[in-house]
């Protein structure tokens, strides 16, 4: 562990706890990672983010005249010739849940140090959103192919296309960065940096250690929480 | 050292069994919230369904995934309370979009009461 030893500071669980550590001097959350704190910080802030489109998103929609078009038309994907509404999406959603699964495996695994296990759920997890990716790709191509824009579409009210690029492609944004983050930190592990004590990283002097990968698996979950808010308000509302 | 030690055990504590457990328990609700959509269920029912699903999902979420139910109540209450700022956020947006839709059927649709 990268952290030090406390001299006089002792960890009390429940509101007590709450107590001591938002009135402890110098610093807030004693005992934890600085990463994992700074991570939460960040996710913080990028719910705000998420927020706000969303919530423009749900102005747009309320405050137009016109009539929205119906997403579980509009993403209907036809399979044996018969058209299944939101098809694609349920599939987008059951593999973004199950890269989460082997996300939340990872970091059991690397946390007893199991780096053959921990490395190949974080390869899985890695795969598991590059396909998510490819069939966003694959969904943005064909509803640009059918004439969707941001500024117009055929389906109904002109601001469907905006929120609909925006929102998903924020969201798809994260995504790829945490792709090519999984496939860094598979690497890592596979190649034993946080073994015997911990390697020294490309960017810092720091050691490094299996927090990392919780740390990796905070923002992947937040990632999948995302997709459960545009899932439910943009794709079934 | 001992530091690093007693990290380990509370890092393992946790069994695979709750991990599976939660793993399945995504998968069934998001297959009841495609079945929302499947069935074509309108209104209030849809819509509070769809909800009840959505924050399931998320608190399951956060609270095992991302491991909230074991952290300090320190984290759990900074990461949630801003909520609540977001929760008025909707509120007044809302309010507003009704607004604007008014406004818009009554100028341009209606032409301004003249």
């Amino acid at each position: 562990m990268s952290e030090q030893k406390i001299v006089d500071y002792e960890f009390k669980p429940g509101f007590k706890g709450m107590a001591h550590d938002t009135g402890s001097d110098q610093t807030m959350f004693k005992g934890v990672h600085w990463g994992k704190a700074m991570m939460w910080i960040f996710l913080l802030s990028d719910t705000f983010v998420f927020s706000c489109f969303l919530i423009s998103y749900m102005k747009g929609r309320a405050s137009t005249p016109v009539e929205w078009p119906n997403p579980s038309e509009v993403f209907a994907l036809d399979a044996f010739g018969v058209p299944v509404p939101l098809l694609l999406i349920a599939l987008m959603t059951f593999v973004l849940i199950t890269s989460s699964g082997t996300m939340a495996l990872a970091v059991k695994y690397g946390y007893e140090k199991n780096k053959k296990m921990c490395g190949w759920l974080v390869l899985a997890t890695a795969v598991g959103g590059l396909t998510f990716v490819g069939m966003q790709a694959y969904e943005w191509s064909k509803l640009i192919h059918e004439g969707v824009r941001p500024w117009e579409n055929p389906f109904g009210a002109a601001q469907f296309g905006s929120f609909f690029f925006m929102i998903t492609g924020f969201h798809g944004t994260h995504v790829s960065i945490g792709v090519i983050f999984l496939f860094i930190y598979a690497y890592k592990v596979f190649a034993g940096h946080y073994e015997n004590g911990g390697k020294r990283g490309w960017f810092t002097t720091m050691r490094g250690d299996y927090v990392e990968i919780e740390i990796l698996g905070l923002y992947w979950h937040f990632v999948d929480l995302v997709w459960v808010f545009i899932f439910a308000f943009f794709y079934l509302w | 050292m001992e530091e690093t030690k007693k990290k380990e055990q509370q890092g393992s504590t946790h069994k695979i069994g709750i991990y599976l457990w939660i793993w399945g328990l995504l998968f069934v609700l998001s297959f009841f919230s495609y079945m929302v959509d499947w069935y074509q269920f309108q209104g209030m029912l849809r819509w509070s369904l769809i909800l009840f699903f959505m924050f399931l999902k998320a608190g399951l979420i956060m609270a095992f995934f991302m491991h909230l139910f074991w952290e300090r109540y320190a984290l759990v209450n900074v990461l949630l309370w801003p909520m609540t700022a977001i929760a008025c956020f909707i509120v007044l947006m809302a309010a507003e979009g009704q607004y604007t839709l008014f406004s818009r059927l009554f100028y341009f649709f209606v032409g301004g009461g003249q």
